[in-house]
């Protein structure tokens, strides 16, 4: 469904950041990416969608292909229209609009006469979101907000929903809640998602397949089975390696088998 | 006591007019993030086309307005598309420059084509005052008051409920958040202006019903800061009672200062306004700052 071809992404003309990234999303799956912080993972989903512009990013080489169809050089509109959102880092609802009014900008692509009732699926989803409709979102929890971002894409009724980070800063029962809703989604709602995460751990439980990213490149992916039973992941990603005293030290800062 | 109260009902009229030109202005401010120096301008070119297909066309005048509505419009909209379309990104003093730029042309322009000497409105509305409660108040200001009311109306509502007026908001709010939601953020940046262009139009052709126009119409638009200052860039409410409140003091510093001074009190009254309110607020007396919850 969502294809990556060996893309450079730079940024300012000057900062390469992603060097020759290849992915692939199938359709109706859950994809994990992960990777520490500065990889670019973000700049990876921002590629796909269309944001890199206004922060002066460019896509300098590879193709990104989306349904059979060449997305690179496509503005963010039709990259939406064309069945593609982008819930952001950082869940940026638009503070000083209300809850529905941010849930009514995320189907501005969609035909009016379909907004109600995919309000109405945002509300069963979230029914914390449905007290609050009429509360400006500038005003609502951190988790709160983290919702209205995932209700706002579930508006626009896409094929494939970026999922930026959506743990960030939230407590451990709101972050298996957020994760509910994604795999549920997944499951009932047949929507396909590329799920960027800092918490390997749940993104691997919830994703069916995953990449792991360093320094612009994908340096290992697989089921997320065999992501899961590997060395290097469960050292660096899970935190499961065996209990270190201060010798072991120095060995976990050995260089990562992959890059070597 | 009469004129005290023909003092306010002035004020009102002309009060209600700057709040439309500050709704335009914070259009464009808040959407675009242009600071435009050329409001005046888009105001006098409206009640000169309005004015010209009246007098030297014949068009009734109700045809006349409506016809500049959708030229302003079309004004505003291509104003944006060719000039500040490139220069997005580039610093605030450019644009600031290029909008000052701009409202010296349509100045110049306004002036080769209409001169300038001061010109007025056939009769449009009949010169029989009103009386209410014993004071008799011309028929234009009523119209020129109910004229602005109801657009600014059809603004709240268009902002409120419409699903571009909601898009506008959001582009406002977060312009890059707005593109990941497959708003046409470019096109909204258009329609800013395109509007804003409106608005200010029917500002001007009220007021060069009251007043004549010549282009001295154009440093109506300087009016906004003050009242933008005093009311805040947030919402419409404020641009309402921020633009009655300049009008209706500047009226009154007109009719009881200027006597014991000979004159300029009205024009300067509402920048001592201005500098007063920075001074204590720099917010402005009705803004606020942005909601923050990180
Ligand atoms: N607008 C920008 N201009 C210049 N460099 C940028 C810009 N945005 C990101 N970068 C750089 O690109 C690299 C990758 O950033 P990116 O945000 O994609 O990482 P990430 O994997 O999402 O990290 P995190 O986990 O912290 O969110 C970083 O080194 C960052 O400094
Ligand atoms: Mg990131």
């Amino acid at each position: 469904m969502l294809k990556i071809n060996n893309i450079e992404v730079v940024y300012n003309d000057v900062i390469l950041v992603l060097k020759g990234l290849s992915l692939e999303v199938k359709q109706g799956s859950i994809a994990a990416l992960l990777g520490s912080n500065g990889a670019g993972k973000t700049t990876t989903l921002k590629a796909v969608s269309g944001l890199l512009r206004p922060d002066d990013g460019e896509i300098t080489d590879g193709e990104i292909w989306f349904d059979g169809e060449r997305i690179d050089k496509k503005d963010a509109a039709d990259i939406v229209k064309s069945g593609i959102f982008q819930v952001m880092e950082g869940r940026r609802v638009f503070k000083d609009l209300t809850v529905e009014e941010n849930l009514i900008a995320g189907a501005y692509t969609r035909p009016g006469n379909t907004v109600s009732t995919a309000m109405e699926r945002v509300y069963n989803y979230f029914p914390r979101l449905k007290d609050r409709r009429s509360q400006l979102a500038g005003y609502m929890s951190g988790g709160e907000q983290q919702m209205l971002a995932i209700g706002r894409a579930i508006m626009a009724a896409p094929k494939l929903i970026l999922m930026d980070e959506p743990s960030l800063g939230l407590a451990p029962l709101l972050v298996k809640e957020i994760f509910n809703i994604i795999t549920t989604l997944n499951r009932e709602e047949g929507t396909t998602i590329l799920l960027v995460e800092q918490n390997a751990n749940m993104a691997l439980s919830a994703a069916h397949y995953g990449y792991i990213m360093e320094n612009g490149r994908v340096v290992l992916d697989g089921t997320t089975e065999e992501l899961k039973a590997n060395d290097d992941v469960k050292e660096f990603y899970l935190g499961l390696s065996e209990k270190k005293s201060f010798r072991d030290v120095k060995h976990y800062r050995r260089r990562k088998r992959w890059l070597s | 006591m009469e004129f005290f109260v023909q003092l306010i009902i002035t004020g009102t009229v002309i009060g209600s007019i700057y709040a439309l030109l500050a709704l335009g202005f914070t259009l464009i401010y808040k959407a675009t993030d242009v600071v435009n120096f050329a409001q005046g301008e888009l105001l006098m070119v409206g009640a000169y086309i309005c004015l010209h297909l009246t007098v030297s066309y014949n068009v009734p005048f109700w045809a006349s307005f409506l016809i500049t509505l959708v030229f302003s419009f079309t004004m505003g909209f291509f104003i944006e598309k060719v000039f500040l379309r490139r220069m997005i990104g580039e610093p605030i003093i450019s644009i600031i420059m290029l909008t000052i730029g701009l409202s010296s042309v349509m100045k110049a322009v306004v002036q080769i084509f209409w001169g300038t000497d001061t010109r007025t409105y056939p009769q449009v509305f009949s010169s029989e005052p009103f009386m209410i409660a014993g004071l008799s108040i011309s028929r234009v200001y009523i119209y020129s008051i109910a004229a602005v009311a109801v657009f600014l109306v059809l603004f709240s509502l268009f902002f409120k409920k419409s699903k571009v007026g909601v898009a506008m908001r959001a582009v406002a709010s977060d312009q890059q958040a707005a593109l990941s939601m497959g708003i046409d953020v470019k096109k909204i940046f258009a329609l800013s202006w395109g509007i804003a262009a409106v608005v200010s139009a029917v500002g001007g052709i009220f007021l060069g019903n009251i007043n004549g126009i010549n282009t001295t119409l154009s440093h109506f638009g300087l009016k906004v800061f003050p009242v933008v200052i005093l009311g805040g860039l947030d919402s419409i409410v404020g641009a309402i009672v921020g633009g009655l409140i300049i009008g209706i003091l500047e009226n009154l510093a007109g009719g009881y200062i200027d006597p014991l001074i000979g004159g300029g009190a009205k024009e300067i009254f509402p920048y001592v306004v201005m500098i007063a309110v920075l001074m204590i607020k720099p917010y402005g007396l009705f803004g606020t700052k942005a909601v923050e919850k990180v």
